[in-house]
């Protein structure tokens, strides 16, 4: 018997249950969704996340606190639109546009800041959500030993809760979702904190 | 005389160094963890234990309908599922794969339930190299350790154990600080990551609705692991799944408090599937193994099946006066601490362990934290039960039943019961005073060794009221 | 409302710590009850349900439920004894659903003995004295099956002359365990050094419990290191005049 039918059989019989039996409807997923306003938002925020967070006024200021942070490094960009509108993405040091995935690769590896942008901001806990695609490859964010996303004001969520709400299924938007909660630690030896082991060292958000 | 198991707790007990590492760093994550589920910070935590639980329960209590929605939507999406009954399927399944794709090398996160089927032994025989990625595994890879601990698999090292091992066996100038070891890690394991034709993860959750794998982490690992290689194969057992996306609202928010005191640690993967159109970094081939090997079992038994709620998150472990003495490698089989004492003989059979049930004061600590509220307590206390029927049909004599027998009979018999006392007087040493019992014959020999005991009252409590009122309580006439 | 209650004392009391019963008895009648002793009780069933045989536990709860059938209050001291009848006395009679209502019914009308005082008699000050600076030791089945913390401490508080120091780390258990104190008896020892290091280090005279398996073995530890800290249950504290 294929293992996929020994195994469905060993459950349904564990259950009592027979093949094709209806489920009892399960309750709406538990969803509680603070009310807090924008400010509130992203005061929360910016003291949850583990990372600098920076509050720009305009397109200019956004751009500006990211080519601060760029200054002298090698630098990649997704494709992001929201990169492109606020002119990171035009940016003297910074490479994007990329087609050639050893060719990303390459420049992900080599570079000392990836710059993305996150679909949405989480307040509590603090949190960015990168949805990976053409728009925005997964390594921008990971290789590179710093990492600056830049997310619109009005994609700040509260919560887990409000984010599942206007997310039901990730799934549905991409391949890979990933929630940052700050930069990449271990205290795997002797409990001792180190940042920077497989992922970026240090994280900054700019809202816009 | 010393059974095999508890040889192996003396020597865990003697080992000072490793008392001195695991009461410490156990200490800081149940520190850590209270800190973060406190009244203050979480007042929802036990109404979300309540929804973790019941959503546990529902999806185990109707597996089946979740397997075979899981199974389309990975499918759907351009993924591959592969059921696998036992360790022997899923190693040759994950082997299969790797042959299918020319892979010489393969990148590897935590996962507890591929130590549990063996995997790096079967890949390496198979000439294929694994690498550990998760920076206590690969310390545990390098010095052909098992992971001590759920969360921490190198808890029990010292910076200079890291040192040593290093030195040994990457060649690398040594140094202590865990700063520059880590550093020495990430270039090595940067390259694997880089090099590697595949990719293998465990799953924390598996989401039937989205055909999806959540995994958490904070290094990073797990990510370089699933979006670098050409081919991501993610083993799971049958029962990480949940419902629905929207579910993990409730699951986060339990899992990084309650395993490392964080809410909300630094990665959480949700991937579903091969890369997309337009996309250029991601697998090209997604496989889910779908992993049995003894789960059904435990799901047949209704009275225990709670016990694979477990999202394996270590906060019994941390809390376990026992764990915290004798540690991870103490006890036989992948899965250690308290959820370890109620698996393992569940996976292995009830003969094969039937110390491990009993060795446990039924402190009730774990039962206390358990997120996804597995009342382990209640299933060590059924599984004493199980051992020990069993024990009483395979044994010609079975003494201790046969005591207990006896005992019981004392009991329901008042009045043997008091002579007994009476008798028990004769076979105990005499003692003057107030004098406790300094050496105990026969079984007691196992108190007196470290403690004293006390002798029996020269009067006992029933003799003593009797004299005080001159009388027992007698029913009223009817 | 009656003011009569039943003593369960349970085999240990019985045979090992009388004191403690009888100082019990003095304190539930110093608050205005009339203590009545069924001579047919003996034990909760406890020791053979940890150990895992369920028949002979049973047994010796059919035994229990028939004793106190009539009993309005029935109060303990002992912590583990009261989790017994209240939480497992129902997982033995899982197949007798008629002894399953009996057991519930039963389990009802009793109390540990800070409980009782607290809850029913609704009393914290009971009228004792007792100089001394104690360190309370929560019993890990009055603590986790019951919800007991705060009620023997209230009652220790009101005690005129008492210190009370919290150890720390609180809530750790002593190592009884039941046959786990014999059967581990390495790691149970092991346990009960924690302990004792933490009594230690509160500097106190006196340990209190609610629990005299705790108790046993927390003096047996105590006695072999020739220490002059003592080991009270509650009771002979409250008893204390």
């Amino acid at each position: 018997m294929p293992n996929r039918d020994r195994i469905l059989s060993r459950v349904r019989s564990a259950l009592g249950r027979s093949s094709g039996q209806a489920i009892p409807a399960l309750p709406p997923p538990r969803l509680v969704i603070p009310t807090w306003s924008s400010e509130e938002r992203i005061r929360r925020l910016q003291e949850n996340f583990r990372g600098e967070t920076f509050v720009a006024v305009d397109s200019d200021e956004a751009r500006d606190f990211v080519a601060s942070k760029a200054q002298g490094l090698a630098a990649v960009a997704s494709n992001s639109s929201v990169l492109r509108d606020i002119g990171v993405s035009g940016l003297p040091n910074v490479q994007s546009g990329f087609v050639n995935r050893d060719e990303l690769r390459s420049a992900c590896i080599a570079a000392g800041v990836g710059i993305s942008s996150a679909s949405y901001a989480i307040a509590d806990p603090g949190a960015l959500v990168v949805l990976a695609g053409a728009e925005e490859e997964r390594l921008i964010s990971l290789a590179p030993p710093r990492h600056i996303a830049v997310v619109p004001a009005d994609r700040v969520l509260t919560s887990l809760d409000e984010f599942f709400t206007v997310v039901p299924d990730p799934a549905l938007e991409s391949s890979s979702m990933v929630l940052i909660g700050g930069p990449s630690r271990t205290g795997d030896i002797e409990m001792t904190l180190t940042l920077g082991v497989h992922g970026p060292r240090e994280v900054y958000v700019v809202i816009v | 005389m010393a059974t095999a198991f508890q040889q192996q707790i003396h020597v865990a007990l003697s080992d000072l160094k490793l008392q001195r590492t695991i009461q410490s760093a156990t200490a800081r994550f149940g520190e850590k963890r209270r800190e973060v589920i406190s009244p203050d910070v979480l007042p929802e935590y036990q109404e979300l234990r309540d929804h973790a639980s019941r959503l546990k329960k529902h999806t185990l209590d109707h597996l089946d309908y979740y397997l075979e929605m899981l199974e389309a939507r990975v499918q759907e999406r351009g993924g591959h599922v592969v059921w696998c009954s036992d360790a022997a399927a899923a190693v040759e399944a994950v082997v299969a794969i790797a042959r299918e794709h020319g892979v010489k090398l393969a990148v590897k996160s935590k996962s507890m339930v591929t130590e549990e089927i063996h995997l790096n032994e079967a890949l390496e025989r198979n000439n294929i190299e694994p690498v550990e990625t998760d920076l206590g595994e690969y310390i545990q890879q390098l010095a052909r350790e098992r992971p001590f601990h759920i969360v921490a698999p190198a808890l029990h090292k010292s910076r200079a154990d890291v040192a040593d091992l290093f030195v040994d066996k990457l060649g690398v100038e040594r140094t202590e600080e865990p700063e520059e070891l880590t550093q020495i890690a990430r270039l090595i394991l940067r390259e694997k990551f880089l090099s590697a034709d595949m990719g293998i993860s465990g799953a924390n959750f598996v989401v039937a609705e989205s055909g999806a794998v959540v995994l958490v982490e904070n290094e990073g690992n797990i990510r370089m692991t699933t979006s670098a290689p050409r081919v991501h194969v993610a083993v799971t057992g049958i029962e990480k799944l949940i419902p629905r996306a929207a579910d993990l609202a409730v699951f986060l928010k339990l899992l990084g408090r309650s395993g490392s005191g964080q809410p909300i640690t630094s990665y959480t993967s949700f991937l579903s599937g091969p890369r997309r159109e337009g996309e250029i970094n991601g697998p090209d081939e997604f496989y889910l193994l779908l992993v049995d090997n003894g789960r059904t079992k435990v799901l047949a038994d209704a009275e225990k099946r709670e016990t694979l709620h477990c999202i394996r998150c270590g906060a019994c472990s941390n809390v376990c006066p026992v764990y915290r003495r004798i540690g991870g490698h103490t006890y036989p089989g992948t899965y250690s601490g308290p959820i370890g004492a109620i698996l393992t003989p569940q996976f292995a059979g009830l003969g094969h362990e039937p110390e491990l049930p009993f060795a446990s004061s039924l402190c009730g600590a774990c039962g206390e934290v358990c997120p996804v509220k597995i009342d382990i307590p209640r299933m060590l206390l059924a599984l004493r039960r199980d051992i020990k029927r069993g024990e009483a049909r395979e044994k010609r004599w079975p003494i201790e039943k046969l005591a207990f027998q006896g005992w019981s009979w004392v009991m329901r018999h008042p009045w043997v019961f008091e002579r007994a006392g009476l008798l028990a007087q004769v076979f105990l040493p005499p003692q003057g005073g107030d004098a406790w019992i300094r050496k105990g014959p026969g079984p007691l020999q196992a108190w007196t060794a470290t403690r004293d005991f006390p002798p029996r009252a020269p009067r006992s409590f029933r003799r003593l009221w009797r004299e005080r009122t001159g009388k027992f309580y007698k029913e009223p006439a009817a | 409302m009656s003011t009569r209650v039943s003593l369960f004392v349970t085999c240990l009391v019985d045979q090992l710590f009388p004191k403690v019963g009888l100082a019990m008895a003095d304190v539930l009648e110093r608050v205005g009850y009339e203590c009545e002793f069924r001579q047919d009780q003996t034990c909760c069933g406890q020791p053979a349900f940890n150990s895992g045989f369920t028949a002979e536990a049973e047994a010796v709860a059919r035994h229990f439920l028939k004793t106190f059938e009539t009993a309005e209050y029935i109060v303990v001291p002992s912590g583990s004894c009261s989790a017994m009848i209240r939480h497992h006395f129902g997982d033995l009679f899982a197949k007798d659903s008629a002894a399953r209502a009996a057991a519930a019914e039963t389990g009802g009308r009793v109390y540990e003995f800070s409980e009782f005082l607290t809850s029913v008699a609704k009393v914290d000050d009971v009228g004792a004295r007792y100089e001394s600076v104690v360190t309370y030791h929560d019993s890990c089945h009055a603590l986790r099956d019951l919800g007991i913390k705060s009620q023997p401490r209230r009652l220790l508080e009101k005690v005129r002359g008492v210190e009370i120091r919290e150890m720390a780390p609180a809530e750790e258990c002593c190592g009884f365990g039941g046959t786990f104190s014999v059967k581990m008896g390495e790691l149970s020892s092991d346990m009960l050094d924690g302990k004792i290091q933490s009594i230690i280090a509160t500097g106190a005279s006196d340990v209190v419990s609610i629990d005299p398996s705790c108790l046993m073995q927390i003096e047996g530890g105590l006695r072999r290191r020739e220490l002059p800290i003592r080991a009270l249950h509650l009771a002979e504290v409250l008893a204390k005049t």
